[in-house]
């Protein structure tokens, strides 16, 4: 029963949130719904017996992504009022997306009552939920793994060229020759005649 | 009902209670464990300032009570008489949201620390990542505070606090890893138990070379031991603690994200503040020195073991408050450097290193 109440509260509160996500004026507090989203889902995610996944939901979308999220909304001052006014054009390119979603949705629910082998069964206690994800992603899926590697690293590569640009001018610190300095490099005690200065 | 069970509660007696009596034992359990944390957090409050004051040779609090011990009380007190002041035009339910976020954040990740054999909260299957993702949101209560205060100093403040506490979450996540990779476990309390049988054994001072691993503990050594120091510097830059600071350093931000912040939400934030620090200095005592195990093994049988997690996590504390005392504040572009370019491209080959040692020399995969 217990179970039962809780998946109706976390189901509840990640619909009302993910549509707060859209509906709030406060492109912030739109930030903190989508964040509730997130949280709300990692329960869901607990409830499935699937806590590995959930932590990692938590650490992953709402620990970093969601705070990037944050410095963008706050940083940018993105007028969302203007951003709506176009709402209506962009409406029968979001159906589609919107009702493809949802068939792809039946197609998952049709196949678990289709049959067990379709979808995701839950194999016992016996192994920790961290082995059995270990045993299926670096065995069967080995491949896709280092491939989804190898897009991050050039994703990283790509954000750090984008941003990179060489000035001509700047000066920059060397730490290295800021702590080799010694008192000797850094200071010279001169002998001032008075009335005479350093010129 | 069955698959929370086994998540939740550990241990023949509390599988057996029915659902209604676990959840009112355990809720008891969690308020009495929560009380003893925030007696702890007023001692540790004074300790701090007392051990200050000594480094800098003065009394430090001494009216209130026998030698200021009530001091801290005397100052939640003061706190929570005080008017809240909400600024003009704050976001006023994130002004007070905020606060109340780090307050309990802090709380929420002590309920995987083993403090004694069989004496935490929920003895779960992936604890450190737990502690890693709670913690990951402590930044939340930062930011929020920050800019819902529609002020341009703890803006600021905010904004360095979420980049320091990003970029040091990344290296305490490399370093938690080559714990993990030598013990073979994410269960903090199989971590200290792997740990037991002497300080030779425990993952800093890795010098037993009848152990695991035999002769090789002895190259294992000086990385685990470089990782233990990393982990405590990064501990202090995660918890905004001198010398690292800067979120809320006063000669340039005033007091950074607190700056709006006075009476009892302020009082959240500092609450939340040591609870954090005692949470990280109790995450380390497990990780690397062995949590409740004594140093030997023969002669201190008759020593309770929380009194041993208690005496280490003191001693780090002791450090925290010292590095306070003693080291001045980093440079923002230093911090910055030191976290990006000195301790990720090192712990991140210590997490080589030490992973090719446990799979080829250990063969423990």
């Amino acid at each position: 029963m217990l179970t039962a109440l809780s998946f109706y509260l976390l189901s509840a509160v990640a619909v009302a949130a993910a549509f707060m996500v859209v509906a709030s004026r406060n492109p912030v507090h739109s930030v903190m719904y989508l964040i509730l989203t997130f949280f709300s889902a990692a329960g869901l995610f607990i409830l499935m017996g699937a806590e590995f996944l959930a932590l990692l939901l938590v650490l992953v979308y709402v620990g970093a992504v969601a705070v990037l999220f944050l410095f963008v909304v706050m940083m940018l001052d993105v007028d969302f009022v203007e951003l709506k006014q176009g709402f209506l054009s962009y409406l029968p390119i979001g159906a589609v997306v919107a009702i493809v979603l949802l068939l792809e949705m039946v197609l998952v629910g049709g196949a678990y009552v289709a049959g067990e082998t379709q979808t995701v069964v839950e194999r016992g206690q016996e192994l920790s939920n961290l082995e059995r994800f270990g045993a299926v992603l670096y065995t069967e899926y080995g491949g896709l793994f280092e491939a989804a590697g190898i897009v991050l690293l050039v994703a990283m590569i790509g954000a750090i060229v984008l941003t990179l640009r060489e000035r001509e001018g700047v000066r920059k610190q060397n730490a290295m020759d800021q702590m080799a300095r010694t008192r000797k490099d850094g200071v010279e005690l001169v002998d001032i005649e008075p009335g005479q200065g350093l010129g | 009902m069955a698959d929370m069970m086994t998540i939740l509660a550990t241990g023949p007696f509390w599988g057996d209670l029915s659902p209604l009596v676990w959840f009112g034992l355990k809720f008891l359990q969690v308020l009495g464990f929560v009380l003893v944390l925030a007696l702890l957090v007023a001692a540790l409050v004074l300790a701090d300032r007392k051990i200050w004051a000594a480094v800098q040779m003065r009394r430090g609090p001494n009216v209130v009570g026998a030698f200021g011990l009530l001091q801290t009380i005397a100052d939640a007190l003061k706190f929570f008489f005080k008017e809240i002041v909400v600024p003009a035009g704050s976001d006023k339910f994130l002004f007070i949201l905020a606060p109340v976020l780090t307050l309990v954040m802090a709380f929420l990740a002590w309920a995987v620390v083993p403090v004694a054999p069989g004496w935490v909260m929920s003895d779960i299957n992936i604890g450190i990542l737990y502690i890693l993702a709670i913690s990951s949101l402590g930044v939340y209560g930062i930011i929020i505070g920050g800019w819902a205060s529609n002020s341009k100093y703890p803006f600021m403040g905010a904004l360095r606090s979420a980049a320091q506490m990003v970029s040091y979450e990344v290296s305490i996540g490399f370093i938690i890893l080559t714990v993990i990779f030598v013990t073979g476990s994410m269960n903090l309390t199989e971590i200290v138990n792997y740990q037991s049988g002497g300080f030779f054994n425990w993952n800093m001072f890795r010098l037993n070379p009848v152990g695991e691993f035999g002769v090789w503990n002895l190259l294992l050594f000086p990385v685990m031991f470089y990782m233990g120091i990393l982990f405590f510097i990064s501990a202090l830059a995660e918890t905004n603690r001198p010398p690292f600071d800067l979120p809320e350093a006063e000669s340039e931000l005033v007091a950074g994200y607190q700056v709006e912040y006075s009476s009892t939400p302020f009082l959240m934030y500092f609450f939340g503040e040591y609870v954090n620090i005692m949470l990280l200095c109790s995450v380390m005592t497990v990780l690397f020195l062995g949590g409740w195990h004594a140093p030997l093994d023969v002669g201190f049988q008759f020593v309770p073991p929380i009194l041993w997690f208690l005496l280490k996590t003191a001693f780090l504390f002791f450090m925290f408050a010292m590095v306070k005392a003693i080291v001045p504040r980093y440079r923002y572009d230093q911090l910055m450097r030191l976290g990006w370019k000195v301790f990720l491209p090192t712990s991140l080959v210590a997490v080589v290193f030490v992973s090719t040692i446990v799979v080829f020399i250990g063969d423990k995969i």
